[in-house]
């Protein structure tokens, strides 16, 4: 594997790989030193033209436990905001010859472009509304460690499904693992022919109970201006979901930032059944792996490491 | 109403010419046949059995077409984008007339939709000026049918009408209000001219950029629903009926809009409308890679459409093919795509592409295409070309078994984004006479980008 781009162009074996990779980078997280120098001299460069908090850091975080060195560039305050083109701003930043960068934009296929233009591995860490694939890995590896399996099991996609790269990237990854998709949200926010996807769609909550894992996407507060739905308060009515619509036995997951009162009530936010805080947790390990596979993976014989994190770990 | 002549430009010495035993195709006329034709001082001189001309020695030049050659009327373009004033850096009359005449058009007409948009008659009279100066091919010229294109307030379109123009669009975009159009379509009774109308409904296109359906949905990219345009179609038609106005709609895209379209024909109302080969040709499935130059306005549509407009050129509901040719600088096109510009150079590529994905799996003749890339013309009350001694010579000399990579030896365009680039097709011009000159000549090895600028200079 050369680069992250989607979902889309992983099998279900790569899924299972990178995240029985991440598996094995959690035993370091729980260690006093949580670095290994997997990557030690390499460069991770993270190339955001969005704003993003957790995401960044998250990559961030996942590259210096690996030892790599990380430099931010954010678009705002930049070049960028002089009007150079995304081309020009990529192949100026390569003259810094990172080994990866990790691409945040507004546009769909960003990231596929930008592995054109230069040698570095790309990570995309959201493209538009089209796909965040490290997301969906975290997703599916927090669900296993959770559940074992995915296989099987009913997962239901809540909300804003058009605007959400999430969703987009979790349709595939869960089907990918078995899963069967349901997305159900209001009809002004299902893109049509969605269900071409191999989901099905829904358009109330009503039978919501028959799914194992309930997944909220975040309703965006901007998406009120364009009047996707009548009011915050309908849609909350309709499709919050709370301690009334989940039942004790479902899974509760939730990207972040979460709207409590909006998508989730705060009760259902600070049950047990909520893994959103797991979630979290799962995206550093889960990007260590996704930078290893790709930095390490290809160039170097994955012994060299196994003797430094097993006898660290023993 | 207009005093001038309607296209401008088209240079070089009449041509004296021996097109000797090549097959001449002219629809109208009911020709298809191995024929001698030869052309003297611009016009059609003599329309012989093959072999029974002699080659008039030094006087003229001698093309042989072995019997195998096609001869047919040149082809029109009733909309290409020349973005002259104001973005030469993408188009300008020259390139984008050497690329028409590359194509086998023997004419074209501009869109307004330029910087400064052409909406007064200074403006007009200047792009005359220039076209006449510098167009390998004539050039017939549509102002704007609003001031900016803003769809506030009509142009001078009686004063436009009598400075050359062949008619109105406010092309690139909708005239939103119906009741501005009404007044345009009302005030047509005093000026004439054609209103060629681009039909979008902004409030459902919103921030599309490519067509709603399976494949937006897998891309996150938000969809144009086809009723943008077909609603704002019937809409239209509706009103040119009621004020017994000429309408043309550019650019049909979908099957809704096919039907919408025959259905006015069927009330009486005066209209017609054209089709671009991308939209004869291709899907959304092309936009898949997110390759910009599959980016246009309207989006290339679903298989059903792509079907519902071969039959509707087919059945002669959609009149005329339109290349809408619309050139963009490279590096504005080498942006991610929902960033990118809409628009698909197509003028060099437009018969050759049609013929070897329509004509040659059978889905229409020939003698069809040649009919529907000629029939523009007429439409803006332009003679049609023909094979006929005493005509001028407006005619176009086809290799149809020549195989050739779009794009591989560059392109007459200053732009490279053309949606058929890397597509092998069958049927190549080799020689273009527009207005009674050689506009166009292909150099014998394909590299044809050379000759052609020493013939232009």
């Amino acid at each position: 594997m050369n680069h992250l781009l989607s979902i889309e162009q992983l099998q279900r074996g790569d899924i299972e790989r990178i995240v029985s990779e991440a598996e094995r980078f959690a035993e370091v997280s729980h260690r006093e030193i949580k670095k290994v120098p997997a990557l030690r001299g390499r460069m991770v460069l993270n190339l955001f033209y969005e704003a993003s908090t957790r995401t960044r850091s998250s990559f961030e975080l996942a590259a210096k436990r690996l030892s790599a060195d990380v430099v931010n560039f954010a678009a705002s305050g930049s070049s960028v905001e002089k009007g150079e083109s995304l081309k020009d701003t990529v192949l100026t930043l390569s003259a810094h010859k990172p080994d990866a960068i990790v691409l945040r934009t507004p546009w769909a296929g960003a990231a596929e472009l930008v592995s054109r233009w230069c040698g570095a591995a790309i990570v995309n860490a959201g493209d538009g509304k089209h796909e965040h694939p490290t997301q969906a890995l975290l997703d599916v590896y927090t669900l296993r460690r959770r559940l074992g399996e995915i296989d099987g099991a009913s997962i239901w996609i809540v909300g804003d499904v058009a605007h959400s790269r999430v969703a987009r990237s979790n349709v595939l990854a869960f089907q990918r693992m078995g899963a069967r998709v349901t997305v159900a949200g209001p009809p002004t926010l299902i893109p049509r022919e969605i269900e071409r996807l191999g989901c099905e769609v829904r358009y109330t909550l009503a039978e919501m109970h028959s799914a194992d894992i309930v997944y909220a996407l975040r309703m965006q507060n901007e998406r009120m201006n364009d009047t996707w739905v009548p009011s915050l308060r309908e849609y909350a009515a309709w499709y919050q979901v709370n301690g009334r619509r989940l039942t004790p036995r479902q899974i509760l997951m939730h990207p972040g930032p979460v709207n409590r009162g909006v998508e989730l009530s705060g009760e259902v936010v600070d049950s047990p059944q909520a893994v959103i805080t797991a979630q979290v947790e799962a995206g550093v390990v889960v990007r260590m792996a996704v930078l290893y596979e790709l930095l390490a993976g290809a160039r170097e014989e994955r012994a060299e490491l196994r003797p430094a994190v097993g006898s660290a770990a023993s | 109403m207009s005093a001038l002549e309607p296209l401008v430009g088209g240079r070089g010495e009449p041509a004296r010419l021996l097109l000797r035993d090549v097959r001449a195709l002219d629809p109208r006329a009911g020709i298809d046949a191995r024929h001698d034709v030869r052309v003297r001082d611009g016009a059609i001189a003599e329309l012989a059995q093959p072999g029974a001309l002699e080659h008039d020695g030094e006087r003229e030049e001698l093309v042989e077409g072995d019997g195998r050659l096609l001869l047919a009327p040149a082809f029109f373009d009733p909309h290409v984008h020349l973005r002259t004033p104001g973005q030469e850096h993408k188009e300008d009359i020259e390139t984008g007339t050497r690329a028409a005449a590359a194509g086998g058009f023997a004419a074209v007409i501009a869109m307004p939709n330029t910087q400064p948009p052409i909406d007064s008659a200074p403006l007009l009279r200047s792009l005359r000026d220039a076209a006449a100066r510098e167009a390998h091919v004539p050039v017939g010229f549509l102002p704007a049918i609003t001031r900016g294109l803003e769809g506030q307030q009509l142009t001078e379109m009686a004063e436009l009408r009598e400075q050359g123009a062949l008619g109105f669009t406010d092309d690139g975009r909708p005239v939103i209000s119906a009741g501005m159009l009404r007044k345009a379509l009302q005030y047509q009774r005093l000026c004439g001219g054609v209103l060629s109308l681009h039909e979008e409904d902004p409030t459902l296109s919103r921030d599309g950029a490519m067509h709603e359906g399976a494949v937006s949905a897998a891309l996150g990219i938000a969809g144009i629903p086809t009723v943008a345009e077909s609603t704002m179609i019937a809409r239209d038609a509706m009103l040119a009926g009621y004020e017994d106005a000429r309408v043309h709609f550019q650019h049909i895209s979908c099957a809704a809009s096919v039907d919408a379209l025959a259905d006015a024909k069927a009330r009486g109302f005066r209209v017609s409308g054209e089709v671009c080969p991308h939209h004869l040709l291709l899907t959304d499935e092309h936009v898949r890679g997110l390759d910009t130059r599959m980016k246009m306005y309207p989006p290339l549509a679903a298989e059903a459409d792509r079907q519902a407009l071969v039959e509707g050129l087919r059945a002669g509901t959609i009149d005329c093919v339109a290349s809408d040719h619309a050139p963009h600088a490279r590096e504005e096109k080498e942006v991610p795509f929902e960033q990118a510009p809409m628009g698909t150079t197509g003028l060099e590529t437009a018969f050759a592409a049609l013929h070897t994905e329509l004509v040659l799996p059978g889905a229409i003749g020939l003698a069809m295409l040649v009919e529907r890339m000629t029939a523009g013309a007429a439409l803006f009350g332009l003679p049609t070309a023909s094979i006929a001694p005493g005509r001028p010579a407006d005619l176009v000399l086809i290799d149809l078994d020549a195989a050739w990579v779009a794009g591989e030896h560059g392109w007459h365009s200053r732009a490279d984004n053309c949606c058929f680039a890397g597509r092998r097709l069958r049927g190549r011009v080799l020689m273009t006479l527009a207005a009674g000159a050689v506009a166009h000549r292909l150099c014998p090895d394909g590299c044809d980008r050379a000759l052609a600028m020493a013939g232009a200079a």
